[in-house]
């Protein structure tokens, strides 16, 4: 009998988030997040610009130091452990950034294999094919010898994902995967999320405002509002809510702020001394 | 009123030496982590980088040649000049060969060579890591496990130690091509009598002395240029200041670090 795929409730935790607060000089941005992450479920970070969620996301991979809480990775906390320690989880890790953040000066088949060079003993042959296998993987086939510049948006964006790939991580963080993409690619882009999840099991981290994509990749969301999170919960959880600030951003209703509209007079009227 | 005055001043020439020593920290901080992934992570399993260095050694080093040499020529041609004009009054127009080929292997050829190298290559490392950092390409190195430090400062590091000095000493002999010209066409010296009195009027340490000096600007501009790089904010505008603040900031402590360094061989010289 075929054995059965361990539900995510049974899987065990990779990440989780103990009491966790960042601050940026004196402002805390982050009041206290704390939640788990279960191997091989995808939980989609939700949020208006501001609410924190970048800075949650810098912070998960140890970009940013919090300044208060723990944050386990593979019972770990990243950030008590070492510069060394952090690398070794880190080569476990992979991320895909919002801009791609994809080098330059190289090409996109370097792009991919620099985690190979720096961390493996491999073979330059060996090498060349894993480059064309995982270009493969994100339907980037035949453009090792491109320039990154030579791209589109959205072939940037799955280059960098086939990067993130390279050191075949348990874990894949992405950063605003669709931000500046037409729906289409975006879409695209969605769906290669969710054919890694199905093919690998990868455990995926997405910090995004698209609603659209957040409910057709997510296992669990996470809504996050000012530095804090206002639910956690399914696709089916949240829709279903009937909190007022988890309705407000699901119904995408405008914040009726009487300050937000004075403070926009202002800057008109500042705006016309300044010119005049 | 006016001990608020004071107080004001006070509390703000505090924060400025503060700001200045934090400043100096990060420069030394990083100059000897790239210190260390140059000399130290080789033995530890850390293979230098040196296609990497290669590749910046052609750049900071041999394409700088060109412009080097024509500046370095023309600065001992001046010095020539300058010197005749008070030596012909003692009737010693041969000692134009010592004065420049002392003045330029001593002082002018390493400060020139540095001055050269930060317009050309501070700048440039300070705009390269710093378009990288906006773009967010430091930290994808950061998030892929591998240093930034290791990948991108400690080869630049190496290329500056080993490229100065040799700069310097083309500088050095390029200033004394320089004074020679005047020598031939108004000393009455012939261009091998030119350069037998120059090499004549060099001893081993003045030669050193600013070949040492050079190694030490090597690493002060790499820090400072790097440096800058790292530390851009966000934004393309960001990238243009931290260049210019890389070049202005290299150019002041090259200064400072030429003074301490030839106060240290003054005084050591006539102990």
């Amino acid at each position: 009998m075929e054995r059965e795929h361990p539900t995510l409730s049974e899987a065990k935790t990779v990440i989780s988030l103990r009491d966790l607060r960042v601050n940026y000089g004196e402002t805390e941005i982050l009041h206290g997040i704390q939640f788990d992450v279960k191997a091989g479920e995808t939980v989609v970070i939700l949020g208006g610009s501001g609410s924190g969620k970048s800075t949650l996301l810098r912070t998960l991979v140890g970009l940013e130091k919090p300044s208060s809480g723990e944050i386990w990775i593979y019972g770990q906390d990243i950030a008590a452990i070492s510069e060394d320690e952090l690398y070794e989880i880190r080569k476990k890790t992979g991320m895909s950034f919002q801009g791609s953040a994809l080098f330059g000066s190289m090409t996109v088949g370097e792009n991919v294999a620099l985690p190979l060079r720096e961390h493996t003993k491999l073979e330059d042959s060996t090498i060349e094919i894993m480059i064309r296998l995982k270009l493969e993987q994100v339907g980037l086939a035949g453009f090792e010898y491109h320039m990154p510049s030579q791209l589109s948006g959205g072939m940037k964006k799955r280059a960098a994902v086939a990067r993130a790939l390279a050191m075949d991580p348990e874990i894949l963080f992405f950063d605003e995967p669709s931000a500046g993409l037409d729906p289409i690619i975006a879409a695209g882009i969605d769906q290669l999320i969710l054919e890694l999840k199905k093919a690998f099991g990868m455990t995926i981290i997405v910090v995004t405002h698209e609603l659209a994509s957040a409910f057709l990749i997510a296992d669990r969301m996470v809504l996050i509002d000012k530095g804090n999170i206002v639910a956690i919960g399914t696709t089916e959880e949240m829709r279903a809510s009937v909190q007022p600030r988890v309705r407000q951003f699901l119904d995408r209703v405008p914040e009726p702020d009487v300050e937000g509209e004075l403070d926009y007079l202002q800057t008109l009227t500042q705006g016309y001394r300044r010119r005049g | 009123m006016a001990a608020e005055n004071v107080m004001e001043v006070v509390s703000q020439l505090g924060a400025g030496v503060t700001d200045s020593l934090a400043y100096l920290g990060a420069l030394a901080t990083l100059g000897s982590r790239a210190a260390y992934y140059t000399f130290v992570g080789p033995f530890q399993g850390k293979p230098l980088r040196w296609h990497s260095a290669a590749s910046q050694a052609m750049e900071v080093g041999v394409r700088a040649l060109p412009i080097l040499s024509l500046i370095t020529f023309f600065i001992g041609l001046i010095l020539a000049l300058q010197s005749a004009y008070e030596l012909s009054k003692l009737g010693a127009m041969t000692l134009v060969a010592k004065a420049v080929a002392l003045s330029m292997s001593r002082e002018l050829g390493p400060l020139i060579t540095a001055i050269v190298v930060i317009g050309r290559s501070g700048s440039a490392f300070a705009a390269e890591i710093g378009t990288m950092r906006v773009s967010e390409e430091i930290d994808a190195l950061e998030v892929m496990a591998i240093n930034p430090v290791d990948f991108l400062v400690a080869p630049k590091f190496l290329a500056m130690i080993v490229m100065l000095p040799c700069l310097t000493i083309w500088a050095n002999t390029m200033g004394i091509l320089g004074g020679a010209l005047f020598g031939v066409a108004q000393a009455d010296f012939t261009l091998g009598r030119y350069i037998q009195a120059s090499i004549e009027s060099l001893y081993i340490r003045d030669i050193l002395s600013g070949l040492i000096k050079s190694v030490m600007f090597g690493i002060t501009i790499t820090a400072v240029g790097c440096l800058e790089g790292l530390s851009t904010g966000g934004g393309a505008e960001q990238v243009g200041r931290s260049t210019t603040r890389a070049v202005v900031v290299s150019i002041l402590l090259v200064v400072v670090v030429d003074l301490v360094f030839t106060g240290l061989f003054f005084f050591l010289g006539n102990r």
